[in-house]
């Protein structure tokens, strides 16, 4: 008898397994790998098995952005030490330079969010930078943090041992967690704490002597004063015996970090991640353990690491369908895709992503954005809709400029508003943020489940208040999105 | 709209909706309850250049270049004086309705920023790790009137910090005026299994319940100063002139964090906090509810007692809060910061657990059973 079922619920779930994934599982693939989906994508990649649209996924990673950077990035370093020898006014106008460029890196990575052929690349930079979370606001040198943007993005379905070791020695990172001041005769233990508690193995899993010991390793990683670049200076280092989690020797920074790689706990931290990531907000602790494992044991690959979460019955199950709450960059980035509107100027987008609490170079603290039913206060919430009711209704022209993102350490942040002539900028732009219903319509394959379609690229669950019956396909969008459910994916 | 959901709408406008605090509403509901006005001084605020003690020779030592003189602190007493920044409260410490509380912290500190202002508003151990904020739980054992506005409002965009959970009522808005015009993008709708729904549904369903009772717009003889946290204040009073009433009001001024050239910096935020609460004060008094309010700062921790090399100062432990209003018994309580006593970081011991600051404003102010809020063993204070 238990042979018998056990034959019958493998022949259920391999035929599942074996079945195209149709167009609602298209979208769920798309939403939660990327940031929304065309119906022609989604249409796309219905016919496809499971794993035949999971290894379209991963083939079009890429290890660089498709489009160029800002000019600034190439431009020489501007030592910090300079920035303090000038004037009041001079450093007003450096600093303003410095904000507006990072203006613009917000821009040209939402741009490439939208433009890229492969999403997933991008949401997992965005991933990496949630993980590694480094802020403008202290490091200010905006090419370094491209620098550090372009480091994530290059392994970012690549291997995480590497990212770790190179993130330890970015320039961004020693400016943001202080290590580029640490030196023997005044060990400063913030890289070292913050490395074992969010970057590997997670609170409560090191003490306070291994975070000592580590931030001893650590001491000589600094940056070159006048290129910016990583530099190891001897006479800060400190070349004694440290011990850290059980190991002793000779340690070096990349002696400790091989040792939080040994650590399964390592793996078992970032599965789970990856699991509120992209399947729920309530990790199954045995599952996460499968997945650690492959991790750890496949030297930390990423890419098949997320083959199997993909491929997983519950990635898939439709308990997690609808499960998560979008963050401002997967509403705003995911409406523009999936709508095929295509904004010229992306500083209002920037703003809106700010505004409602996710400044992309900005995250509030190392620890990065709490993320989840955080994303959702009445503020936030109505500043959503507010937002979508001006792209769908064409309502309330007048954009505002956002609130300061919350930050935890303080230091004025995000994108300032310069009065009305920014406001009347920003409303100009604001122009090419409107759904087009006629368009819309016209890119609709003509068929006759065209409205039960239509909420399933919509929404990733049921609507709360579902349109009238006879509404046409602009209409129901205009419906659905002003529906909660629209904040799910 | 469909039929079912105009008959929702008609329940909203007759009872709130609380998830699992539904049925204690309606069983026993205070018929009142006074206002409590939070200020978060984001970053960790340096309490001892807040509440100076200008006569211990080891306060000028430890800061060479940091610390104010003598002669230009607003003097308490002979031991302590408010930064000169917080002249506007003067005339509030004459009239005894300040009450300065020294020395405020918790065992085992933790020196990071999320961690701490995570333990100061869920009100756990150092160790301990509880989901929701101090005063979710407060509200969610008991609730406030049900024809308030709201148990809680959160002025900005910020987290809820302290409102965080679903045990509270509680909205975040960054003026009246705007709420009540966004207010109509939102829907009046039943909980929902879907967990991450249900946490939609019932932000729009305090959305729809607060702009229901909401009044914007009030003016003020007062003024108030320019700036972000002006504006705060200005909504704060707002909010304290609504009819229908609130809870709790939390504000907060950012960038305490100040590890560099610190004397210029929190010289201008501490400007910024003494003319907004003074103006608030002024418009509390107009409105009639300076006696039945109370305004009270917190922070995640205070700053290290020796300035750093950088002019500024690094992460600390206790430190000074400011409580005001017309039922305060003004005066120093806790204890002077311990400068001789000083642990192994060169960071202060406290003297008063912000556990029992709490539980004053819980059991004192609202006549709550504190300990089921922040646990036993925390005293009141005796400040109101």
């Amino acid at each position: 008898m238990r042979i018998v079922v056990a034959l019958a619920s493998c022949l259920a779930a391999c035929a599942a397994y074996a079945a195209p994934i149709g167009y609602e599982g298209a979208r769920h693939l798309l939403n939660r790998t990327g940031f929304g989906a065309t119906d022609a994508q989604a249409r796309e990649y219905a016919a496809l098995e499971r794993e035949a649209a999971v290894e379209r996924l991963l083939a079009a990673t890429r290890r660089e952005a498709s489009i160029p950077p800002p000019a600034f990035v190439d431009a020489p370093f501007e030592p910090y030490y300079r920035l303090k020898q000038l004037g009041a006014d001079d450093r007003k106008a450096a600093l303003r330079r410095l904000l507006e460029q990072g203006f613009e890196l917000r821009g040209w990575w939402l741009r490439e969010m939208i433009a890229t052929p492969s999403p997933l690349t991008e949401r997992m930079t965005l991933f990496w930078h949630n993980h590694f979370a480094t802020s403008q606001q202290k490091v200010r040198a905006s090419r370094l943090m491209y620098r550090q943007n372009a480091l994530l993005r290059r392994e970012s379905t690549g291997n995480f041992a590497t990212l770790l070791h190179a993130i330890a020695k970015d320039p961004a990172m020693l400016v943001y967690l202080d290590n580029a001041g640490n030196r023997k005769q005044a060990p400063n233990e913030n890289f070292a704490r913050e490395v074992m508690e969010l970057f590997t193995l997670g609170e409560g899993r090191y003490g306070e002597q291994d975070v000592k010991e580590a931030a001893r390793a650590f001491t000589g990683w600094s940056l070159d004063r006048d290129t910016g670049e990583f530099t190891f200076r001897r006479m800060w280092h400190d070349f004694g015996d440290k011990s850290v989690l059980g190991k002793s020797g000779h340690l070096d920074g990349d002696d400790v970090l091989d040792v939080l790689l040994g650590r399964p706990e390592t793996a078992q931290f970032i599965a789970g991640k990856l699991w509120r990531e992209f399947v729920s907000p309530k990790p199954d602790a045995r599952e996460v353990a499968r997945w650690a494992a492959l991790f750890r044991g496949s030297g930390y690959e990423v890419k098949p690491l997320l083959r199997v979460i993909f491929t997983s019955d519950a990635f898939w199950a439709p308990g997690n369908r609808g499960s998560l709450i979008k963050s401002p960059v997967d509403l705003v980035v995911g409406t523009l895709r999936t709508f095929e509107i295509r904004p010229f100027d992306l500083r209002p987008a920037v703003f809106a992503v700010a505004s409602l609490g996710q400044n992309p170079f900005s995250p509030p603290n190392v620890k990065g954005w709490p993320g989840g039913e955080a994303w959702i206060n009445s503020s936030t919430l109505l500043g959503r809709k507010q937002w979508l009711d001006r792209v769908f209704r064409g309502s309330d022209p007048a954009v505002r400029a956002p609130q300061e993102p919350d930050r935890d350490d303080g230091a004025a942040t995000g994108p300032k508003a310069p009065g009305e002539r920014f406001r009347a900028m920003m409303e100009r732009a604001m122009a090419d943020y409107t759904f087009d219903g006629e368009r819309f319509i016209r890119s609709l394959p003509v068929s006759s489940d065209g409205a039960a379609r239509v909420d399933k690229l919509v929404l990733a669950a049921p609507p709360v208040n579902p349109p009238p019956e006879d509404a046409d396909a602009a209409e129901r969008v205009r419906i659905l999105v002003a529906d909660p459910a629209y904040q799910l994916k | 709209m469909t039929p079912g959901r105009r008959a929702f709408l008609r329940l909203a406008s007759l009872a709130p909706f609380a998830g699992a605090g539904g049925l204690a509403r309606a069983l026993a509901l205070p018929q009142s309850r006074k206002l409590l006005v939070l200020v978060e001084l984001k970053g960790g605020n340096d309490g001892l250049n807040m509440v100076v003690p200008y006569a211990d020779p080891r306060y000028a030592a430890l800061r060479p270049r940091l610390a104010i003189a003598r002669d230009q602190v607003v003097k308490l007493t002979d031991a302590a004086g408010l930064h000169p920044s917080l002249a506007p409260l003067g005339p509030i410490w004459g009239a005894r309705q300040l009450a300065v509380v020294q020395g405020v912290g918790y065992p085992q500190p933790n020196l990071s920023h999320f961690r701490s202002i995570e333990i100061w508003d869920t009100a756990s151990k150092s160790d301990q790790y509880l989901e929701a904020g101090w005063l979710a739980r407060a509200f969610a054992l008991s609730p406030s009137p049900a024809s308030f506005t709201a148990d809680g409002v959160v002025v900005g965009p910020n987290a809820m910090g302290p409102l965080a959970g679903p045990g509270a009522r509680a909205i975040a808005l960054s003026n009246p005026e705007r709420f009540l015009r966004n207010a109509r993008l939102a829907h009046a709708e039943g909980p929902s299994r879907n967990a991450a729904l249900d946490h939609i549904l019932r932000v729009e369903r305090d959305v729809i319940v607060s702009a229901q009772r909401l009044q914007a717009g009030r003016a003020f003889a007062a003024q108030f100063p320019r700036g972000p946290f002006g504006n705060a204040a200005v909504t704060a009073a707002q909010l304290a002139a609504n009819e229908a009433g609130i809870a709790v009001v939390r504000l907060s001024l950012a960038s305490f964090d100040t590890h560099a050239n610190q004397l210029g910096t929190h010289a201008a935020l501490l400007k910024q906090l003494g003319e907004g609460l003074a103006a608030l004060r002024e418009a509390l008094v107009e409105i009639g509810r300076w006696d039945s309010t109370l305004i009270a700062t917190y922070a995640e921790f205070g700053r290290r007692p020796r300035e750093n090399e950088s002019g500024g100062t690094d992460h600390g432990t206790s430190s000074a809060h400011l409580v005001l209003g017309g039922a305060v018994k003004g005066g120093l309580y806790g204890a002077p910061p311990a400068l001789d006593r000083l642990d192994g970081n060169g960071n202060l011991p406290f003297a008063v657990d912000f556990r029992s600051y709490y539980s004053t404003f819980l059991a004192r102010w609202w006549g709550m059973d504190a300990a089921a809020v922040v646990g036993t063993g925390f005293r009141s204070l005796d400040f109101i």
